[in-house]
């Protein structure tokens, strides 16, 4: 065929009316970086504005209650370990607490004290990546990379007290698997000393209160308290549309109740309450008030008298038959188990009640009418981990 | 409110609907008859003096065991304004289990009810969009019912490697991926 064979192009008779503004399926993962992790949200748009929106979740389930029925108590924590993988203290802990409950154990003030160090220690790592990973997501590179090696020195803490850098298997029923190290309150204090002084202002500079951050996300992904409430959000996003609700002051565990600290909240400072830029400031001032609780633990620590960690720990756990429904504040938000006993060996059942789940389950309502590239924000602003959601 | 008096105010409300209850549990509960149960929680939500705005956790346990064998749905509520706990339970019989849904009451209920549904096979009579949750649409069978046992199969992949079937292997039988015997993916590799 020669060239002058071919159709001449058409004269330019393009009419906006005849355009097709079907809408359109649009399938968001589940391989996007922006969903960290397996998520697949099904998006249908409408040009750029977004319908509908509907997460797949899924993707990463590893049957963790059923594994649960099939191990004894001692066996769960490893598993428990694996679900929240960015926060595995928080995830031991409020296990290790529902079947203390159960089983009527009471643990020394200074294994309770070391639990509090290990958890407010693990929130300020996991809202480090929590924040760090955001920043990315809309299109920053840098604060990760900074907010990473910040988390590096925690989980260095970490390491050097048990061993394990990201599962930790640390927080046993009765007790903690290693006892501190010595020297181990110094370097805290050293960590918590460069942090209050470096990291903290450095992350309001280069982030929370940069112009563009601030534009970018302060009207975006709003969620009302009733709304919050009624998908039972929890942790910092609830705290982000400003209803002071923190496990820690409301039922307080592990003698929360004799620190001194502050529920952050949202303020709605620059749009309003309850939007992505919200969560993240309550992600930010939870590091500072983590950071104070640490200070009084570490103080504490020294005045008080090293008992042994294992001291309560059981040879064999047992468990009277009952039911407990026990709840935590993970650093996503309030982590409840509810554990059924049987008085065999191995739970009868485990429930995990996993903030991140509730906090998908609210996302249909938050992406109706927003921009595509909006829902990215939105996503990382719930600060979800695919392992806590398919369990 | 303490357990108890929200045990009455349920009583006086409900009357011989409110079947049982378990004051001395960790948890205390009260067990509601099946029907009932969507009135009950509207109720404990819209009760200024109860005021259960929170659903925090809802979860199918299963008791073959009992007589008779029934599965069980608890409804773990808190109230944000009060800051009291109680929980609800409905008995439903292992076969054909199905419960009101309460998802018009709470909205996260769509979420929990869908994994109740997918784990145990419990249908949420009147909920909007019943499908699974976490496993694979085309799974088959509720996998934390106690009578579970793995499938051998799934979409034609041998899920199940058992250690019967390593003995099998080296007692030299020949042992198909799947239902079908396809070729092995290597088969290009020069056998010895």
């Amino acid at each position: 065929m020669s060239a002058s064979e071919l159709t001449p192009p058409a004269a330019n008779d393009w009419d906006p009316e005849a355009l097709d503004t079907d809408e359109m399926i649009l399938q968001m993962g589940p391989q996007h970086p922006a969903t960290h992790g397996v998520l697949r949200v099904e998006l249908r748009t409408d040009g750029e504005v977004v319908n509908a929106a509907r997460p797949h979740i899924g993707y990463l389930h590893r049957c963790f209650e059923k594994h649960c029925e099939n191990v004894d108590y001692p066996g769960v924590m490893p598993y428990a370990d694996r679900m929240d993988y960015v926060a595995a203290m928080g995830n031991t802990l409020g296990f290790a607490l529902a079947v203390e409950k159960l089983a009527g154990i009471e643990v020394s003030p200074y294994v309770n004290t070391v639990r509090v160090i290990m958890a407010e220690l693990q929130r300020i790592a996991s809202h480090c990546v929590a924040v760090g990973t955001y920043t990315m997501d809309i299109g920053a590179f840098t604060p990760f990379l900074h907010l990473l090696r910040d988390r590096e020195k925690v989980l260095d803490l970490f390491e050097w007290t048990c061993g394990a850098r990201l599962l930790y298997n640390y927080n046993w029923v009765g007790g903690v698997s290693h006892d501190l190290p010595d020297g181990f309150g110094r370097a805290a204090r050293d960590l918590l000393r460069e942090f209050d002084a470096i990291t903290i202002p450095e992350l309001i500079d280069l982030i929370i209160g940069n112009k563009i951050f601030i534009k970018r996300l302060a009207g975006v992904g709003v969620c009302s308290p009733e709304l919050g409430i009624s998908y039972d959000l929890t942790g910092p996003n609830l705290r982000g549309s400003g209803i002071p609700r923190d496990l820690r002051k409301d039922a307080p565990y592990c003698g929360y109740e004799s620190y001194d600290f502050e529920v952050a909240l949202g303020e709605g400072r620059f749009g309003p309450l309850g939007s992505c830029f919200d969560r993240n400031w309550v992600r930010v001032v939870e590091m500072r008030e983590s950071s104070r609780i640490l200070h009084q633990a570490l103080d504490r620590l020294e005045k008080m008298e090293r008992t042994d960690v294992h001291e309560k720990v059981p040879k064999r756990v047992k468990v009277p038959k009952g039911e407990v429904y026990f709840r935590s504040e993970a650093p996503r938000g309030q982590l409840g188990y509810y554990v059924v006993s049987d008085g065999k060996a191995n739970p009868y059942r485990v429930k995990v009640k996993s903030p991140c789940f509730t906090a998908m389950s609210v996302f249909h309502h938050l992406a109706r009418g927003m921009m595509i590239a909006d829902i990215v924000a939105l996503i990382g602003s719930l600060d979800i981990v695919l392992g806590e959601i398919d369990r | 409110m303490e357990p108890k008096a929200i045990h009455e105010k349920l009583i006086g409300e409900f009357g011989d609907k409110v079947l049982s209850v378990d004051l001395e549990a960790a948890s205390p509960f009260a067990v509601v008859a099946t029907e009932a149960i969507a009135d009950v929680a509207s109720f404990c939500k819209d009760d200024p003096d109860l005021a259960f705005d929170n659903l925090m956790c809802l979860s199918g346990v299963d008791y073959p065991g009992e007589d008779p064998p029934r599965m069980e749905v608890v409804y773990h509520l808190l109230s944000y304004t009060h800051h009291h706990t109680f929980a609800l339970k409905v008995h439903t019989p292992r076969e054909n289990p199905a419960v009101p849904t309460v998802e018009g009451i709470w909205g996260v209920a769509n979420f929990h009810e869908r994994e109740c549904w997918d784990m145990f096979g419990i249908a949420f009579t009147g909920h909007s969009d019943l499908r699974r949750i976490l496993l694979p649409d085309d799974w088959e069978g509720f996998p934390l019912r106690k009578d579970w046992e793995d499938p051998e199969y799934y979409n034609g992949m041998h899920v199940k490697p058992t250690e019967q079937m390593a003995e099998r292997a080296l007692a030299g039988e020949q042992i198909g991926v799947g239902p079908f015997d396809f070729d092995p993916p290597n088969a290009h590799v020069e056998k010895e």
